[in-house]
């Protein structure tokens, strides 16, 4: 072997261990610095309710069908179905065992906002935290306050039926390198505090876009097309275009949005169906002012 | 010229026969009979809204039109009809056909319950419409799908 060749194994090696450590070091699990968690004082339960039904944790945590109180035994195991496999639901009860009870309010944070697992692993984004990243610390925290007066389940949640390469969490690091932010999805006028808020809840805690916005083949959002609907990850149909360029809602004014996620009729009373019909359940728990918020903010997408 | 009004007749037949069959084909009955349910909530919505008077005529014929259509809404999904005229019906109806029966049954009765103790009012208007709201959604939830 020549020197020449030698030189350039070898730095072909360094190179391969830099990469790897570097690819490690970019995608490894990043909870927040400990005191992002810190001094954020008792818990507003109303407050953390109102979250609690804005982020929708029932439409996927609590068993399918479930009704009244029962919509509160947060016990998972619903599956959610995706080209990637199968996701079933964990239990986020307030169970010390088979739930999260014995959490902390940092590693409920970091699950939540930064799709990081209490052992420190990767969660996967079926979990919607590439939306909660967006959420305030002083939400979570009113939220934590709110789940733990929540009913305790002992029910173990399936795993996930995930083929390879889906199984790797390790992966899981690339898809946040390159889709995980806190960012804005589109641009509205912020100082209208209307408009701010409904961003918030449709970007944040309502995780709209989850289903409303198209993905690309590695499951990221496809840019520039911002809640433009997309196909139904659960088999058949369209999950439909939210912003005024639809066909199906854009000729509804905000009104007729606010009045639809409260009573669940359109304006010319066909009523919501497929996976919205829970979704809205949730919505009509929201406040009058945060389903005119959302409204407002619908309106104020780029048609698409 | 015998010939020439003979053709005519077979024309006009023909269209006749093009028109009934539309309006006969079940996908099209079953989607007429939603828009008639929908109307009659939406008269109901009126009332709960405080957008028209409380008239318990209105109440009476929007309860009736409910639970009469109702009746015989599952009869218009035949084996044949899954597809075609744009229907949103989802596959599963014809899967799971007993169930998806009960759910049409059970806005029927529903409505027909409240038809016996006619809302007085507008807020019983409004507390009927709640659970009249619910059947449609427990229904569209499964059986419905949005297709744009």
């Amino acid at each position: 072997m020549g020197r020449r060749t030698r030189k350039l194994i070898s730095g072909l090696l360094v190179l391969g261990v830099v990469g790897g450590a570097a690819f490690w070091w970019l995608t490894k699990p990043a909870p927040w610095n400990a005191s992002h968690w810190e001094g954020l004082g008792e818990p507003d339960l109303a407050n953390g309710e109102q979250v609690f039904w804005a982020g929708g944790c029932v439409s996927c945590h609590a068993k399918k069908g479930a009704e009244g109180d029962a919509r509160l035994v947060l016990s998972g195991g619903a599956p959610l179905k995706s080209p990637f496999g199968t996701f079933h639901a964990p239990n986020i009860s307030s169970d010390e065992t088979a739930g999260i009870g014995g959490w902390t309010l940092a590693e409920f944070g970091n699950a939540m906002t930064r799709g990081v697992g209490r052992n420190g692993e990767h969660l996967y984004p079926s979990f919607p935290y590439g939306s909660y990243a967006r959420l305030t610390a002083k939400d979570v925290n009113d939220l934590w306050g709110y789940m733990k007066t929540l009913p305790k389940s002992a029910e173990v949640a399936p795993p996930h039926e995930l083929p390879f390469p889906y199984n790797i969490r390790m992966a899981l690091g690339g898809w946040k390198l390159l889709f995980l932010t806190e960012k804005p999805r589109v641009s509205v006028d912020v100082n209208d505090p209307k408009l701010a808020r409904g961003q918030y809840l449709v970007e944040g805690p309502g995780h709209c876009g989850e289903c409303h916005t198209p993905r690309n083949a590695i499951g990221g959002f496809e840019p520039d097309q911002w809640l433009a609907g997309a196909p139904n990850p659960e088999g058949e149909g369209r999950i439909p275009d939210i912003t005024p360029g639809s066909k199906s809602i854009g000729g509804w004014s905000a009104s007729d949005i606010a009045s639809y996620l409260e009573t669940g009729f359109t304006p010319d009373f066909d009523s919501v169906g497929g996976s919205m019909v829970e979704v809205q359940k949730n919505m009509a728990k929201l406040t009058p002012a945060d389903r005119e918020a959302i409204a407002a903010y619908l309106k104020a997408v780029p048609a698409l | 010229m015998k010939i020439r009004a003979l053709m005519l007749a077979a024309a006009l037949a023909g269209l006749g026969v093009t028109a009934v069959t539309a309006a006969d084909e079940p996908q099209v009955v079953r989607q007429q009979a939603m828009k008639k349910v929908g109307a009659a909530t939406g008269a109901l919505a009126g009332i709960a809204k405080g957008e028209k008077p409380y008239d318990a005529e209105v109440v009476k014929a929007s309860l009736t039109t409910i639970s009469e259509t109702m009746k015989t809404f599952p009869d218009h999904f035949p084996a044949g009809s899954e597809t075609g005229h744009e229907t949103e019906a989802s596959p599963k109806i014809w899967e799971n056909m007993d169930d998806f029966k009960a759910k049409a049954a059970k806005l029927g009765t529903d409505a027909a319950t409240v038809l016996a103790q006619l809302p007085a009012d507008q807020a019983a208007v409004g507390a009927a419409l709640g659970g009249i709201g619910k059947d449609c959604g427990s229904c569209h939830e499964s059986y419905r799908l949005k297709k744009n």
